[in-house]
């Protein structure tokens, strides 16, 4: 397994820290004119999500973490498990809500999604940037409002709940963005 | 991609003109003299924290080591030794693996020491320089002097000249810095580090300069310890942004001293597996036949243009740094 050095840190780097496999966000060299050298380091847990600042000494090491992002189609849901394929390759993997998380309210059949493998089993999974989702409940707009101002939850096909402006209808299909989880246009689909 | 373009602009181009100009001026007018000494020397600084580039002469039967020098401070004390009368100089300095947002492994150094001069009077004039330089940059600049403990303590509520353990331990639980026990164990100077590092000096400068003085003991470095408190070296350091700009000292004259300085770190080097060094003996032997009583300090020339022109990264005063190359 390779081994990372403090000095070979940088953004994306993926490595292992307490058995978790983790990517690097940023690196900062941190070293006062005389005395001690520091690199502190924003990492985010791949397996958590979550994003922590650690410390290290430079000429720390980390052991690399066999972790890969790989393309794959969103098949179905079984109830337990949500089914991916690689397209070229037809391979399948499978992931519990656990590893999927927050994604899942964005998630469509025969969209393609970014997964995370770690030592090739699925870790996380990361939706389109954009999704066209149908409408399935919305209150009814206010007739004759065209305009974007003060808006209204809508609830779309796959769960999620996002702000429309009044004029959509529910059975309409809609553009989000789902790294912000804001509405972006009315889509045809 | 046009990736052979300079990092800086041509304004700032200017402004480094400028400044040295102004800096050679400001010497010129004070008398003080302007030298240059070897980038390449035979020995090289023992400090554990300074990684070097070490080169050889082609065709060298004996394989002599040659080092890039990580300052000019040994050449210049040498020289003053030999009763240069005070001096500076305008150099590069290289220091291997440091690269990032604020370091390139060749950058300038401005390095002056002032014979017959004590702390107070080098920050006098350090602080008369920078108010000359910041003219160039059109900002109204203010300074302000503090203690290092005064500084320590009134971020962290720590006493930073005597060493708790405990308290140390708990303030970094506190704050969330999981790693600190860890890296420094019961070192008193590892956990200084820091903690002014990552608690003192992000705060440090955020409207102007900021002198911090009277260091701890513990990290005297290349400074004399005080005359009348044993806890305290009469070192200074020079922050704005929270950047680190400059390192100053009245200067250690006792040879005997500096070699226990030297030999200690060089076990240092010798604990954490680093490459061996050998001690600048002429730098010792000028010592022994007399430093004049004086006052230096270096200041990081890229870096003050960065942050007296509210740039961020060394590229942006840079024409090629180490990622242009």
């Amino acid at each position: 397994m390779a081994v990372y050095s403090t000095n070979e840190f940088k953004g994306g780097l993926k490595v292992m820290l307490d058995n978790d496999p983790c990517a690097i966000i940023e690196n900062e060299f941190v070293k006062p004119g005389k005395g001690q050298a520091f690199n502190r380091v924003k990492i985010r847990n791949l397996k958590t999500g979550r994003v922590i600042e650690r410390t290290f000494k430079s000429g720390e090491t980390l052991e690399s973490a066999d972790v890969a992002d790989v393309e794959m189609q969103y098949l179905y849901n079984d109830g337990e498990y949500r089914h991916f394929m690689v397209p070229d390759t037809f391979e399948q993997y499978q992931m519990d809500d656990k590893a999927v998380g927050d994604s899942a309210k964005w998630l469509k059949d025969q969209d393609i999604c970014t997964v995370t493998l770690w030592n090739d089993a699925p870790l996380a999974v990361i939706p389109p940037n954009f999704v066209i989702l149908t409408i399935t409940e919305t209150d009814p707009g206010v007739r004759g409002d065209t305009s974007g101002g003060g808006g209204k939850p809508a609830k779309l096909e796959t769960g999620a709940v996002v702000r429309v402006p009044l004029f959509v209808q529910t059975g309409e299909a809609v553009k989000v963005d789902t790294r912000t989880g804001e509405y972006i246009s009315r889509a045809k689909e | 991609m046009s990736t052979w373009k300079p990092g800086c602009d041509h304004d700032q181009l200017i402004k480094r003109a400028l400044v040295l100009a102004a800096i050679r001026d400001f010497f010129a007018e004070k008398s003080v003299l302007e030298v240059e000494t070897p980038l390449l020397g035979i020995t090289t600084g023992t400090d554990p924290q300074l990684d070097f580039f070490v080169t050889q002469l082609d065709r060298d039967a004996k394989n002599k080591a040659l080092y890039l020098q990580t300052s000019p401070e040994f050449a210049m004390k040498r020289l003053l030794a030999a009763g240069s009368g005070s001096i500076f100089q305008i150099c590069k300095a290289f220091r291997n693996g440091e690269i990032g947002r604020l370091h390139n492994p060749e950058f300038t150094i401005l390095e002056w020491y002032r014979v017959g001069f004590d702390l107070e009077q080098l920050m006098q004039e350090v602080a008369e320089l920078m108010f000359r330089l910041s003219d160039i940059f059109d900002i109204a600049l203010s300074i302000e002097k503090y203690s290092y403990s005064e500084i320590f303590n009134h971020y962290t509520d720590l006493d930073a000249l005597n060493f708790d353990l405990d308290s140390y331990r708990s303030f970094a639980i506190r704050r969330n810095h999981t790693d600190a026990e860890r890296l420094c164990g019961e070192q008193h100077s590892v956990w200084l580090d820091f903690i002014f590092s990552h608690e003192v000096q992000p705060f440090l400068g955020k409207t102007g300069m900021v002198m911090i003085h009277s260091y701890p003991a513990c990290q005297a470095a290349l400074a004399k310890i005080n005359d009348f408190n044993p806890l305290i070296a009469e070192r200074v350091e020079l922050f704005m942004n929270g950047v680190e700009l400059g390192n100053g000292y009245f200067e250690l004259t006792d040879p005997a001293e500096q070699e226990r300085r030297f030999k200690q770190e060089l076990r240092l080097r010798e604990q954490q597996n680093l490459p061996k060094v050998v001690i600048d003996e002429k730098f010792l032997a000028s010592l022994q036949a007399g430093l004049p009583s004086c006052a230096g300090i270096a200041i990081g020339l890229d870096r003050l243009l960065m942050v007296l022109n509210a740039d961020t990264c060394l590229d942006e005063v840079l024409s090629f740094s180490h990622t242009r190359l």
